[in-house]
């Protein structure tokens, strides 16, 4: 609705300078008379020249209009891609654990917070969680408590309002690190959980407030 | 007199080496923290000594004779005599000539003179020889020296030399003379199930023969043996579940066990009678055992479903009786034993709370005294070994992080997985004597599983 007024106000000034032009019979001549004949011939030249240059800019407006109309629509467009990327990057924030723990750390709390906002205002987004470990422990163990870790973060979901059936979960133990190597540094990272939509993740919306 | 003069020499080597082998107990013989008793106390020179002969003027039964040796070495049930090659042909050529076999002595296979007396100046109270026959293209004939007599001679036929067929041939007649020597078969003609970079092999127990069992590219994980040595079991990743397949590993024929089509499905146990599978399944309802009627191909019977706890690494009692396995219910993984139909579950390992490191993969051992498994002491895995009468625990390694026991059928054998020379490989212990061996020495092992005995006429 807003994009209309410009035009609207546009052809109303338009319509007035066309109207004063027209209508103005040059009164301080007094030179010879023309005949009646020539002289309707010469008005109506000059309204069809009037019109003329209406219709031209008219057309010339709504063209700027219409380039405005889809630039804009662009615009919005990238906008939302934009959101989507920032809001799966988002989601996408992995949570890390302690050692042969299944425990949510408090600052991972925030994240899963973001991800719950995310989920609320994305009904109709669906995600699966994967439970990761360190090399360290039992390589069949470690599928168990990949399990856990990857169920802890969906309980915490769940628990806060979001549908079980939209989070699927999943374990691949020690299988698959993130980080090679065995320093501490390697295997804190490689004790996680990974975040990725399932399905209905096209254009995602922002949560408000953020 | 050379010969005699030789002898004595050699007598002396192998004297000295009985000195020196203790070394390789180190492993098992340290004094540990928490109480936990160290069960392996080596006693060297009870062992018999064990002499094989060369086989003068024949490369294939010299290599024969090579296998033969290493397996009798590997049953850890004899001091060896090793000779050198030379050596070696000449106590030979004091052996009992070949004979062509003829009805009424087969049972010795042997005529003429046997030097007793040079074999017991060698310190070897067994002998064995290998001689060319023509029928049947070898025969091993085991002398109780002491006895001053043959004990027994066992036909060894031969397609060729090199290929898989005949090393499982010699390997037959190598626990053939454990069995003629000390009394119960030794596990040479055995395999081993290893996971190597994701992918299932089977491997001899001399290391030899690696074959691929599982699919190239697909990550499988948990491979057992079925109790009739010809099948296997296994869990692939595939799309985002682990589904078990039963596989014919001599076809390589397999197909999926239907429950496990879908979740995570892993650490799987055939039941004695080989006609159920025992599964682990982590789901969205935690990780709880499952077993399925793999003979009536239908019935699957959940055993555990305690909403807060993981359970797992099921293992059966020879019986079939029980299934032990781990469970965190106390809070940290510990070992749990139940009926087969999943009740009556109870601590079966003891432990002390906030002591006692977390234990997993329990493995009931063939002959039903024992549970292995492994415990974190001081955040380290290392294997353990339970009495069940006694339920007393005992630590087996302590050098680097050792994990996953897998019992050979002669419940004396334990295979497990070990770093402790860099990368995780297969190693064997003795739980007699202590004995360490590597078993692999591929980019990395893990995940054993030892097969029972190899009936004859199948090479799985």
């Amino acid at each position: 609705m807003r994009s209309m007024l410009p035009y609207a106000l546009g052809v109303a000034v338009l319509v007035t300078v066309a109207a004063c032009g027209g209508g103005q019979p040059a009164p301080q001549q007094v030179a010879p008379q023309p005949n009646a004949d020539s002289l309707a011939a010469a008005q109506a030249a000059a309204r069809a020249a009037a019109d003329a240059r209406m219709r031209d800019s008219l057309e010339r407006m709504r063209r700027a209009d219409e380039e405005r109309v889809s630039r804009m629509r662009e615009d919005s467009l990238a906008m939302m891609r934009r959101a989507t990327d920032e809001v799966r990057t988002m989601l996408a924030t992995r949570i890390h654990f302690d050692f042969d723990k299944s425990d949510i750390r408090p600052g991972d709390a925030a994240v899963l917070d973001q991800k719950l906002a995310i989920l609320q205002a994305n009904p109709g987004v669906t995600i699966e969680i994967v439970g990761h470990c360190d090399e360290r422990g039992s390589d069949e163990y470690n599928l168990a408590l990949g399990n856990r870790r990857a169920l802890a973060a969906r309980q915490y979901l769940v628990s806060r309002g979001i549908a079980a059936g939209r989070i699927n979960t999943r374990s691949m133990g020690e299988e698959q690190p993130a980080q090679m190597g065995s320093t501490e540094e390697a295997w804190a990272m490689n004790r996680r959980d990974e975040f990725t939509i399932a399905s209905g993740g096209d254009l995602l919306r922002r949560p408000p407030g953020m | 007199m050379r010969a005699t003069g030789g002898g004595r020499w050699f007598a002396g080597a192998i004297l000295l080496a009985v000195l020196v082998r203790p070394i390789h107990a180190q492993d098992t013989t340290r004094a540990l923290e928490q109480g936990v008793r160290v069960g392996i106390t080596y006693t060297p020179g009870l062992r018999p000594g064990m002499l094989v002969m060369g086989s003068p003027g024949s490369v294939v039964l010299d290599s024969v004779r090579a296998i033969l040796q290493r397996d009798l070495d590997y049953s850890d049930r004899f001091e060896m005599i090793f000779l050198p090659g030379a050596e070696s042909l000449m106590v030979a050529m004091t052996a009992p000539a070949p004979r062509p076999p003829s009805g009424g002595a087969a049972s010795s296979g042997v005529d003429g003179f046997v030097n007793y007396g040079l074999f017991e100046a060698l310190g070897a109270d067994y002998a064995v020889a290998i001689r060319a026959v023509p029928e049947t293209a070898a025969v091993v004939t085991v002398f109780d020296v002491r006895g001053r007599q043959p004990r027994r001679a066992i036909p060894l036929r031969l397609d060729s030399v090199t290929g898989p067929e005949s090393r499982l041939a010699i390997h037959r007649v190598s626990d053939e003379v454990v069995r003629a020597a000390a009394g119960a078969p030794g596990i040479a003609a055995t395999r081993l199930l290893i996971i190597e970079r994701d992918r299932a092999y089977r491997i001899d127990t001399d290391g030899a023969d690696a074959l691929p069992v599982s699919r190239a590219g697909v990550k499988a994980m948990s491979p057992v043996w079925a109790p009739d040595g010809r099948r296997v079991a296994y869990m692939e990743f595939a799309a985002g579940a682990g589904r078990v397949y039963v596989q014919n590993i001599a076809s390589g024929e397999r197909a999926l066990v239907p429950p496990t089509a879908q979740h995570l499905n892993y650490a799987l146990a055939f039941s004695p009678d080989g006609r159920t599978l025992a599964f682990t399944r982590s789901a969205e309802d935690g990780t709880h055992l499952f077993t399925y009627n793999l003979a009536e191909n239908c019935c699957v019977q959940r055993l555990t479903a305690d909403r807060f706890s993981d359970n797992l690494s099921p293992t059966f009692s020879p019986d079939g009786r029980r299934i032990a396995f781990s469970s965190n219910r106390p809070g940290t993984p510990q070992i749990y034993v139940m009926s087969a139909d999943g009740t009556g579950q109870e601590l079966f390992a003891p432990f002390d709370y906030g002591v006692t490191g977390s234990s997993h993969a329990p493995e009931w051992s063939p002959d039903g005294l024992n549970i292995a498994f492994h415990r974190d002491v001081a955040g380290i895995p290392q294997v353990f070994v339970m009495d069940v009468a006694s339920r007393r625990v005992r630590q087996l390694t302590s050098a680097g992080r050792n994990e996953d026991p897998t019992w050979a059928p002669d419940g004396r054998h334990l295979a497990f997985v070990s770093t402790r020379t860099g990368s995780r490989q297969v190693w064997i212990i003795d739980l007699d004597t202590g004995r360490v061996r590597q078993l692999t020495r591929l980019g990395e092992a893990r995940l054993p599983a030892w097969s029972p005995r190899i009936a004859e006429g199948t090479n799985p």
